[in-house]
């Protein structure tokens, strides 16, 4: 269509419901539902497309895929879209994860339009991180994206959003930043900016070092690992219960999946030089952010620090540079993005009803609301990682490919598992166990139609891909082969060179 | 191709020239009653100039004994100091009409400083230089006290009178020991009489033309004029000081250094980097405290000054490539900024604090939507024109291994970033102050077509790209 692929029908297609969004604008009630569902549709569409781009897509190929280019600021700096069985995953997971937040956004009363906008703006420009194949066109996104979530966190936020808003900006800022004058330094020695040209390029292993450094700390930031991760708990107490959600599910696996696309293939020589940093920061943000997280009081907080933690698994996982976990790190990645979107969402159920995030404001939920008991009981043992459900597998794997690596990470690594489990369950015996004390609880209503909706797919694949693993395991296999193989060639040759 | 004297080849400034005198004429004659027709007239001029200037033949002529160059750089430049020129003259009508200070002389001063500029970007000798550099000064001074009856605009005119009149001392000097030490006025000749031994007194000579011209674009450690006059003189006065100008001074800048002293590009690349990174601190420190708009403009420009000036610090072409592309996108970023300055206006009274801004996006969604855009384009945030305005600077400042340059010059852009974000927490996170009167059409205009270039600019970057590159090889 217009000389463009389906890849470019993703990214334009939120636009243009954000364009038909203001082109309504109004603020009676009529247009406001208008809206509403303009965006729910527009989501859906988009999620229609990704799975109609999943379905040409053949996981058994190794190289990009649906590839797109067109000249943009020159021969070196095109506008270049492809994917791959790295990017396949995310692509779709942040597609699926749209319509759920717009739906989960009935309590947002206040500037509908501006909200809606500001979400499928975000949509393109998340899409667009995963599918870029050219840096300069990587960076607009990855870092075009601050402009909707400062917007989304500090217009429609709570108490300290303003507070919040900033401290993610500038925070995220920083790091990316940096991460451009290393692409800047990138063009120069390659004189193009084409990832897949990049892949194969071999850049000094001094230069290396900087370049890893430089992404690290645009990475670091992002994904969030310790010491930089404060930035999280503020951003996601604050935020809207979908902007929280898009904020764990999505925004963090950037992060991750820049360590995938970039730091691994680019830089193998300083990946594995900075692979020890890496496991420290790790092992750390597991148990310091897992105990931090048992003494938290406020349940968006909680479930911040615990995403923090998981990270720190898949940071872990990928750095060990094995097959087993960098799968793992995918896997966890995918899985998390469904488990911790889902939970925000489980504390917005309450959170509408209540309005407060205390721990101790509640107790005993489970005598008026069966239904939300049962899917939060799922959704907590995801987190914890229970065998059966899609978060036992990431960990798993990422577990089992560090081992093999290095057992000493792994075995305080596992520590996490454990404490995971302290603060989970703990929470969730606060909130929903024991006998109604408080009175303005008893007449808390269940679950409605729509919210059972909302949850119906992510209890599905939370479970699905517990039992059944395959279906990501296969679409990234090849291409996380295909890394592998470089990575211990690269590795090789410079050994050899060392000699 | 160099002839001794070609008319043609200066057409733009020939039009100019005859123009003004002109309407000299007819403000003399015809009084108060002409104000408007002769801002209709200066309009046309102007608009007529830019066209003949960008239709004009390609290639490089040097023409009226080698003291005038007409090459791609400086018809790119001159289209930028004329486009400034005409869109501020567009944005006066309406303050001038509210604040009953209009008269026929303000469009012709105007113009008197436009064609300075014409000539100062054109120049390739010093007598050329210090001519057009004096021509764009003295207009300067007089349209900075336009409001007469206002002390603070009579305080920035003398102000920056004294201090303009220092700085053109200073050049004066510097220009005078070059050629007494080169024995040359030409540039070619400056660039070959220095190429085999750079004497201490040529750089001397260096050192003062740099401080005369940095004092014009505002860098630090010259700027001390830039808030005072901003906030004192009349608003569409000080975007005239933000944008024209700055272009000329920023174009002969280049042109001096880049053709003048290749011989010594070590010697004054130091300078402008320790110039470049203390305009970029300054610019971004100070404005963080700033309540008024207009002064918060003055910071804001002298770090950008300090930003542009990091391509300078190359020396290369894909740093000239850096520094005009980013002049193009911070005169966009500018009018549109003071576009909306002048659309901030409650009974009939023109306010400049950023406070009033206070929950724009609901009293006027678009109006705090463009000038979003515009804070965050500034900001230097992708997908935004500003973005790709620093992308060039930063990366030529790379490819010359300037690594440490670059490194301070993010540093400072997150800190850049706090202000501007602060003025986009306050149009949409704050509660909102009672709505602003409805701006005129030129100011709407304005505002809303620089909105749609910052945006546009990442879409289509071609036709800008190429011809700043042009640029940018043509002095090489």
């Amino acid at each position: 269509m217009f000389g463009f692929g389906i890849l470019s029908g993703l990214l334009i297609l939120p636009l243009i419901g954000a364009a038909a969004i203001l082109v309504l604008r109004g603020d009676d009630p009529a247009t406001v539902n208008n809206i509403r569902w303009i965006a729910f549709w527009t989501t859906v569409a988009t999620f229609i497309l990704s799975l109609v781009a999943w379905y040409d897509f053949n996981p058994a190929e190794s190289g990009f895929q649906l590839v797109e280019q067109k000249t943009w600021f020159s021969s070196a700096i095109s506008y270049k879209l492809g994917v791959d069985g790295m990017s396949m995953p995310f692509v779709l997971l942040t597609t699926l994860l749209m319509p759920i937040s717009i739906a989960a956004s009935p309590s947002v009363e206040r500037r509908v339009a501006e909200y809606m906008v500001a979400f499928l703006v975000l949509e393109t420009l998340m899409i667009g991180v995963f599918v870029a194949l050219d840096l300069v066109l990587f960076y607009l996104f990855f870092e075009g994206g601050l402009i909707p979530m400062f917007l989304i966190i500090g217009v429609w936020g709570g108490k300290r959003r303003v507070y919040a808003a900033f401290k993610f900006f500038l925070y995220t800022l920083l790091g990316s930043l940096l991460m451009l004058l290393a692409i800047m330094a990138m063009y120069w020695t390659a004189k193009t900016t084409d990832i897949t040209v990049l892949l194969h390029t071999n850049f000094p292993a001094g230069m290396q070092k900087w370049l890893w450094l430089a992404f690290f700390a645009s990475f670091a930031v992002k994904m969030p690992m310790w010491p930089v991760h404060t930035w999280l708990p503020d951003a996601h107490v604050e935020a809207p219960t979908a902007g929280s959600v898009i904020l764990a599910a999505i925004l963090l696996k950037m992060g991750g999946y820049g360590f995938i696309r970039f730091s691994l293939p680019m830089f193998p020589d300083a990946s594995q030089f900075f692979a020890p940093l890496v496991y420290a920061l790790s092992v750390i943000a597991i148990i310091y952010t897992s105990l931090v997280a048992l003494v938290q009081e406020d349940m968006k907080k909680l479930i911040a620090y615990s995403s923090v933690a998981h990270m720190g698994f898949v940071t872990m996982g990928l750095f060990a540079m094995t097959p087993q976990g960098v799968q793992g790190a995918i896997f966890l990645m995918i899985s998390h993005g469904l488990v911790s979107g889902a939970l925000f969402l489980c504390v917005g159920v309450i959170y509408d009803r209540m309005h407060t995030r205390d721990i101790d404001a509640y107790g005993g939920l489970v005598q008026r609301m069966p239904l939300y008991a049962t899917a939060f009981m799922i959704f907590t043992l995801a987190n914890v990682g229970l065998p059966g459900t899609s978060g036992f597998i990431g960990e798993f794997l990422t577990l089992l490919g560090t081992f093999s690596v290095n057992s000493w990470v792994a075995l305080f690594a596992t520590t996490g598992v454990i404490l995971s489990a302290a603060y989970a369950l703990y929470l969730y015996r606060r909130i929903i166990f024991g006998v109604i004390e408080k009175p303005n609880l008893m007449a808390i209503a269940d679950l409605s139609a729509r919210e059972v909706v909302i949850f119906a797919p992510l209890v599905i694949l939370t479970i699905y891909y517990g039992v059944h693993p395959q279906p990501v395991i296969d679409a990234s296999a090849a291409s996380v082969d295909a890394l592998i193989k470089g990575l211990g060639q690269a590795l090789g040759a410079t050994k050899a060179a060392g000699l | 191709m160099a002839t001794a004297f070609s008319l043609p080849t200066a057409l733009p400034e020939f039009i100019l020239a005859v123009g003004i005198l002109v309407l000299v004429l007819l403000g003399a004659f015809r009084g108060e009653r002409s104000v408007w027709l002769v801002t209709e007239i200066a309009v046309a001029l102007l608009g007529v100039a830019l066209v003949v200037l960008l239709a004009g033949h390609g290639g490089t002529n040097v023409t009226f004994y080698g003291s005038f160059t007409d090459d791609p750089f400086s018809r790119f430049m001159k289209a930028l100091a004329l486009f400034g020129s005409l869109v501020t003259l567009l944005l006066s009508v309406e303050f001038m009409r509210r604040e009953k200070i209009a008269g026929f002389e303000f469009p012709i001063l105007i113009l008197l400083s436009t064609l300075g500029m014409m000539v100062l970007i054109s120049a390739s000798d010093l007598i050329a230089l210090y001519l057009g550099f004096e021509m764009m000064s003295l207009a300067l001074y007089v349209v900075a006290a336009y409001h007469r009856d206002n002390t603070r605009a009579t305080e920035a005119g003398l102000k920056y009178f004294v201090l303009g009149a220092l700085s053109s001392g200073m050049l004066l000097y510097g220009l005078s020991l070059v050629y007494g030490f080169a024995g040359t006025v030409s540039f070619a000749g400056v660039a070959n009489a220095v190429k085999d031994h750079s004497s201490i007194g040529v750089i001397f000579g260096l050192v003062f033309v740099l401080t005369g011209l940095a004092f014009k674009i505002s860098a630090v450690p010259f700027h001390m004029w830039t808030p005072d006059v901003y906030e004192g003189a009349p608003t569409p006065v000080a975007a005239f000081f933000a944008s024209a100008p700055k272009m000329a001074a920023m174009a002969v800048l280049v042109r001096v250094v880049i053709t003048a002293f290749p011989g010594v590009a070590g010697e004054w690349r130091q300078i402008i980097i320790f110039v470049s990174i203390a305009s970029m601190a300054l610019g971004s420190f100070a404005a963080i405290g700033q309540t008024n708009f207009k002064r918060l403009m003055a910071y804001s420009s002298i770090g950008h000054m300090g930003f542009a000036l990091v391509g300078l610090a190359a020396g290369t072409p894909d740093g000239v490539h850096g520094v005009v592309i980013y002049m193009a996108i911070y005169l966009v970023m500018t009018l549109g900024t003071f576009a909306a300055i002048l659309s901030m206006q409650r009974d009939g009274r023109y306010i400049e604090d950023i406070a009033d801004l206070a929950g724009l996006a609901r009293t006027n969604g678009p109006m705090a939507f463009f000038l979003g855009a515009m804070m965050f384009s500034l900001a230097g945030i992708p997908p935004l024109g500003g973005f790709f305005a620093k992308f060039y600077v930063f990366a030529a400042a790379i490819e010359a291994n300037l690594f440490a340059l670059a490194v301070i010059g993010v540093l400072c852009s997150v800190v850049a970033a706090f202000y501007y974000l602060r003025i986009v927490k306050i149009m949409y996170f704050d509660e909102p102050v009672p709505a602003f009167d409805q701006p005129g059409l030129a100011v709407r205009i304005v505002l809303a077509l620089s909105t749609a270039l910052v945006i546009f600019y990442s879409i289509v970057p071609g036709p800008l790209t190429s011809a700043a590159m042009a640029a940018a090889k043509s002095l090489f």
